[in-house]
Parts: structure tokens; C-alpha cells; sequence
């Protein structure tokens, strides 16, 4: 399966506790007990993503609707990046 | 074991026991003041053990092995003349690996009119010798080593041990305290350098179930020409987990706390180069943020 292809979700919304700090955001996930500190874009990627699995394309389309996001082909490709790093560190599925 | 003591300070009771007779009667004088028992059935949270380092070693060049509830397998043992710094060493492995019912932070802390300054550090960055200080100069002593931040309330619950000096600051706090029966005897060369402890005032000890809330956070650093530069919420997260012993282990709960705390509580790096230097600075700050 190509990147293009893979579908990208999120298990559980309760499975994160998320809090703003200082213009970054912190991260408590439960399933692990580990602590993230993120910047923008993560949690605005982590809140469009859901159960329902989806391609990175049609992620791109509803994070477009709320935010001012430059040159397609280099945003899904920076979301792809962004997609497979979240499924590394245990924020995000895929399959 | 053949010598032992109860001891309470702050929120938590130690069993203390010991192969020799010294170290005890030393921990005795120096924690007069403290909540203590010799009964057997007392209850304690934690138990260290000072052993002989190997079969003869209670009489042949005398070698302690700090044992307990935790201990650091690889640890090397320690003369017997040092066996009240081996006492305290194996007293804060205890606090700083077991205890679960506060955020344990390796930061020093001082109250004032109901309100806590914390002041988190690395070994050597002064907060031991400043929280002492203070704790001489119109503060009260809150601890110098661990400060431990309640899950629930976020205030600051004392843990106000004895207060280990260090090298140069052994002087510093002879000259502070006029009076001699308040520091434990000089071990020199001991694998932390030379090193005294210091009875905390009396209103350290007899106000150590007192609990107040932060109201400043600072990162001190001796040695450097007197600066003070504002702490981000994030840079202070980071710092504050990275010297809690017990954030990992304490979960959601500590995640919460500790979020809370950068998040109200003021945080500023303060460099300094002299004690007095730092305590006006302190009270520029002080009058500040939290007067």
C-alpha cells in the first residue's frame, strides 16, 4: 500500500488529555503515560483526526475549511510527514 | 538491627537502622526537635538500613552499605565516619524513588506570609545554600532538597530534613548562624566533597505538617554575574519534569499538578554571584510577584 492509500484515525478521543501552554500545546496520553510537548499543526491534526480512518487527502480538505494552508502538493505531503510521525509515537493509527 | 530510630519529617516516617551505634546518636542530636520513636511497632513508610559493606566490615575498616526499601544496587559503600551522610543519602533514595503521594520535585522551598518560593535547580546551582539562607533571614525552611506539590490542592507540603551544605557554603552558613550546636560534625572528603548539615530553625520543625501554595518559581544559578530573565510555561514544564523523580510514575495526576503550577505560578531565572546579592534580589522579585 502507498502513503496516498493509507487511512489514518484515532482509537479513542479520552485516550489524550490536551492543555494549552504558553502557545504550545501539551499532551498527556493515557495508554502510554507519556508526556508530548507540540507545536502547531498536531493538535489542530490531532482534532480533525477520528474513528473514522481517512486518507491523507480528504484530511487536508477539512483541516483547508478552518485553516490558510499553502500549496496543496507540499501541505499533504507535510501532513503525510506529520500523519506518520503521530502513528510512531502511538497518537494516531493507520492502516 | 541492633540501633534504630523512628523519624518523622514532614509528611513522611523513616525507620532508620544501623549496624553501629554512631550514625543513630548522631541522627538523635540532630533531629531533637523532630517527631521520633524507639518503639519496635512504630509505623514507617520507608526503611533504610546502614549494614556492614561485606562479613567483618562492622569493625575492619568500618564500611557502610546503605540498604532499604529502595536501594542503588551499584552504589559504593561509604566510610563509617560518613554514616550520617550515608543516614541522609539513604532517606532521600527512599523519598526520591518510593513516595507516590506527592509530586516530588528536587527543588528547595521557603514560605512568607503564606506563600512558597520554590526554587529548582542542578546540584551546585545554589538552591540548597539560598533556601538555608532565607530560612535564617524572615523565611521559613521548607526544605532544601525535595519540594512536594499536593495533586490535589497544588500547594507545597514541607520536608524540612536536615539541610546538607556543601563546600564553600559550610562558611557561608557558619557565618549566618551564630551557634555551633546547630551543625552536625564536618565530613570531610566524602564522595559529595566536604560536607555539614544544619538544623533547620525551630519554626522550620515545629510548622512541618504546614502547607501553603506557590506563588514564585525560580531557577537559581550561582556564579554568574546577576541577571534575571523570565521562564516560559513551556521551558519551565520541561525543566520541572526533568527533576521530579516521581512524575512518570505518578501518571494523569502529576500531568494535571504540574500543568497547573507552570501554568499560575510565576517562573525566572535568576544568576547570581553572592548570597547576599541574591536575597535582594529575591526580594525585588518577591515583592513583585507575589507581595
Amino acid at each position: 500500500m502507498t502513503q496516498a492509500e493509507r487511512l489514518y484515525y484515532r482509537d479513542d478521543p479520552d485516550e489524550m488529555l490536551l492543555r494549552p501552554l504558553d502557545g504550545l500545546t501539551l499532551i498527556y496520553h493515557r495508554p502510554s503515560g507519556i508526556t508530548h510537548i507540540v507545536d502547531s499543526p498536531v493538535p489542530e491534526i490531532l482534532a480533525a483526526l477520528s474513528h473514522e480512518p481517512l486518507p491523507a487527502r480528504l484530511l487536508l480538505e477539512s483541516l483547508s475549511a478552518d485553516y490558510d494552508l499553502e500549496g496543496e502538493g507540499e501541505a499533504l505531503d507535510n501532513l503525510a510527514a506529520h500523519l506518520e510521525e503521530l502513528c510512531a509515537l502511538g497518537l494516531a493509527r493507520a492502516r | 538491627m541492633r540501633h534504630h530510630l523512628l523519624l518523622a519529617i514532614g509528611p513522611a516516617r523513616f525507620r532508620i537502622g544501623s549496624a553501629w551505634r554512631g550514625p543513630i546518636d548522631a541522627l538523635r542530636r540532630l533531629y531533637a526537635a523532630y517527631p521520633q520513636s524507639s518503639q519496635d511497632d512504630a509505623v514507617a513508610d520507608f526503611t533504610v538500613r546502614l549494614e556492614p559493606a561485606g562479613i567483618g566490615r562492622r569493625w575492619w575498616r568500618p564500611s557502610v552499605r546503605i540498604a532499604g526499601d529502595y536501594h542503588l544496587p551499584d552504589a559504593v559503600p561509604m566510610a563509617l565516619r560518613h554514616g550520617l551522610l550515608a543516614a541522609e543519602m539513604g532517606m532521600n533514595l527512599q523519598m526520591a524513588l518510593g513516595w507516590r503521594r506527592h509530586l516530588l520535585i528536587h527543588a528547595s522551598s521557603v514560605e512568607k506570609g503564606g506563600k512558597v518560593l520554590v526554587m529548582a535547580g542542578e546540584s551546585g546551582s545554589g538552591k540548597s545554600t539560598l533556601a538555608a539562607l532565607l530560612g535564617e533571614r524572615g523565611w521559613r525552611l521548607m526544605g532544601d532538597e525535595f519540594a512536594l506539590l499536593d495533586f490535589a490542592t497544588g500547594a507545597i507540603h514541607p520536608f524540612p530534613r536536615l539541610v546538607s551544605l556543601k563546600n564553600q557554603a559550610i562558611d557561608v552558613m557558619r557565618r549566618e548562624v551564630d551557634d555551633a550546636a546547630r551543625f552536625g560534625p564536618l565530613m570531610a572528603a566524602t564522595p559529595k566533597g566536604d560536607i555539614a548539615h544544619l538544623i533547620p530553625a525551630a519554626e522550620a520543625v515545629s510548622r512541618m505538617s504546614e502547607a501553603a501554595p506557590p506563588a514564585l518559581l525560580l531557577f537559581p544559578r550561582y556564579g554568574h554575574a546577576p541577571d534575571i530573565r523570565a521562564v516560559g510555561e513551556g521551558e519551565a514544564f520541561m525543566h520541572l519534569t526533568q527533576a521530579s523523580t516521581n512524575y512518570v510514575a505518578c501518571g494523569e495526576a502529576a500531568f494535571t499538578a504540574l500543568h497547573r503550577f507552570v501554568t499560575t505560578v510565576p517562573s525566572i531565572a535568576l544568576d547570581f554571584s553572592s548570597g547576599n546579592e541574591a536575597d535582594r534580589m529575591i526580594g525585588r522579585l518577591w515583592r513583585e510577584h507575589a507581595g
